[in-house]
């Protein structure tokens, strides 16, 4: 079973990970994940689109799969890892719908995704987590195992499989549409502080 | 004249890149502590604990306080009464970099050619160095390793130079709203506002490492940046953009006089991991 309920609003999550298991996953769960993962960022997403495009093999089996957007620092020498927290996942928006088209299940990274990204969610039964940005010596202390598995010329960029354990995240979109940053605005915004300002509808196009 | 070795530079520059990325600054930790008391979000409160635990492992475990650890943003500030022997200063500074980013398994992230090949300079070289000739016989360094996911949330805008504050307020709440959970919040947002564009730019970035919980000694600039807080602070994206009452710990305000017909306006995003670490030659 690759998905195990703690409590109410806390699972511990291992792939392979199937449509049925990321259905009960709801904005705002508590997720432990544990097992092996693979990590990717824009240069190996880009790699790993091109190839599917041109009709080639992923050298990873994404199928089921949680994929993590981080590029670690070097571990000293004596550490299993380096600091471990996640990159912007919008940089990735315009390979993930791709990327749940070939089957992965789970991504992992920090802050807001755009609509097509939601949308690929609902549509491919995907679910978005977010790991705490910026926490990533603290989030280093759940990784058991990193090792290169693909792409090695890409340097800090290249995908790794890394093994965890109780690697703490949070559901941020969920595959029934749900946004965890538009619920949370919704629920502690204080528009008598902001006097006449106008909530912006648009959230997060700019670069980055 | 005081002389002041090229070795010294290279030495400082690499130690500061190291503790700068591994032990956050006593003012950013108390923002940090502050707001873990006064966060409504039981969500957003456990993020702020995890914020907590991250400076503490960090320091106590060598590990960086994030895997970016950012382009070296150096500001110089150099006494007239200075020179600078056995070498070039920004080499000095750029070897200092070499060396503190390989020594302390810091993460290299800068590429040469920022637009075609984009191969990595393998050793986070070289540094984005701002210089200041100051009055006096001392060399301040200034390293800010700056994380690209908020430095790529900054923005620009030229006003109306009659616009007022109000616009300005409106520019910087939109800015947060709009880059949400990317730039990793709670921000220490840095605001320049006046000058020419890119000294704007460059002014709100120094007010990143003003601190936290320091204010602009002009009393109005102090009041807007009480203004500006709140104001963010009511947005309700809260830590990491979950939902809560911290969206920032600083908004810190520089001012500069500017052309009659301007009111440009920099705004620079910094995560809560507000690294920089200074010291003096």
């Amino acid at each position: 079973m690759a998905l195990e309920r703690i409590n109410e609003r806390e699972v511990r999550l291992s792939p392979i990970i199937t449509d049925e298991e990321v259905r009960q996953l709801r904005i705002g769960d508590h997720v432990l994940v544990s097992g092996a993962i693979y990590t990717a960022r824009d240069a190996a997403h880009k790699r790993m689109c091109d190839t599917i495009e041109a009709g080639g093999e992923l050298p990873i089996d994404v199928r089921g799969q949680l994929i993590y957007y981080v590029g670690p620092t070097p571990a000293r020498p004596g550490r299993v890892s380096g600091a471990v927290g996640p990159t912007t996942s919008m940089r990735m928006d315009p390979f993930t719908p791709r990327m749940l088209a070939a089957g992965m299940k789970v991504c992992m990274g920090k802050g807001n995704r755009g609509p097509e990204v939601r949308q690929a969610l609902e549509k491919y039964t995907g679910v978005y987590l977010i790991a705490v940005g910026g926490a990533a010596a603290m989030l280093s202390q759940f990784v058991k195992s990193i090792e290169v598995v693909a792409y090695a010329d890409l340097g800090t960029e290249s995908i790794k499989r890394m093994v965890v354990a109780d690697f703490p995240a949070i559901v941020m979109d969920d595959c029934y549409g749900g946004d965890l940053l538009t619920e949370g605005r919704r629920q502690y915004r204080d528009q008598s502080t902001l006097g006449s300002y106008v909530p912006s509808e648009r959230v997060v196009i700019a670069a980055g | 004249m005081r002389e002041i070795h090229v070795d010294a530079i290279q030495e400082t520059i690499a130690r500061l890149c190291i503790e700068a990325t591994h032990s956050l600054p006593s003012d950013v930790r108390e923002g940090l502590r502050r707001a873990a008391q006064t966060e409504k979000g039981p969500l957003a409160k456990k993020v702020l604990a995890d914020l907590i635990a991250n400076f503490e492992i960090a320091e106590r475990q060598m590990v960086p306080l994030c895997q970016d650890t950012g382009t070296a943003v150096v500001f110089v500030e150099l006494g007239q009464e200075v020179h600078i022997v056995g070498g070039n200063l920004e080499e000095a500074i750029n070897k200092g970099v070499s060396r503190g980013y390989g020594e302390g398994f810091l993460r290299a992230s800068i590429v040469k050619n920022p637009l075609t090949t984009r191969d990595n300079t393998k050793d986070n070289t070289p540094a984005v160095v701002h210089y200041e000739i100051v009055p006096g016989d001392a060399l301040h360094l200034t390293v800010l390793p700056k994380g690209a996911g908020c430095e790529n949330m900054s923005r620009f805008a030229n006003f109306l130079p009659r616009a007022g504050k109000d616009a300005i307020v409106e520019f910087v709440l939109r800015t947060v709203e709009e880059v949400g959970g990317n730039p990793c919040p709670p921000l220490v947002i840095g605001v320049g506002i006046g000058g020419t564009a890119e000294f704007a730019m460059a002014l709100a970035k120094k007010a990143i490492f003003r601190g936290v919980g320091t204010h602009n000694t002009d009393e109005a600039v102090a009041a807007l940046e009480t203004e500006m807080l709140t104001k963010v602070n009511a947005l309700g994206v809260g830590p990491q953009a979950i939902g809560g009452i911290t969206t920032a710990l600083a908004v810190n305000i520089i001012t500069h006089p500017t052309h009659i017909a301007s009111l440009p306006v920099g705004v620079n995003i910094q995560c809560h991991s507000a690294r920089s670490k200074t010291a003096v030659l």
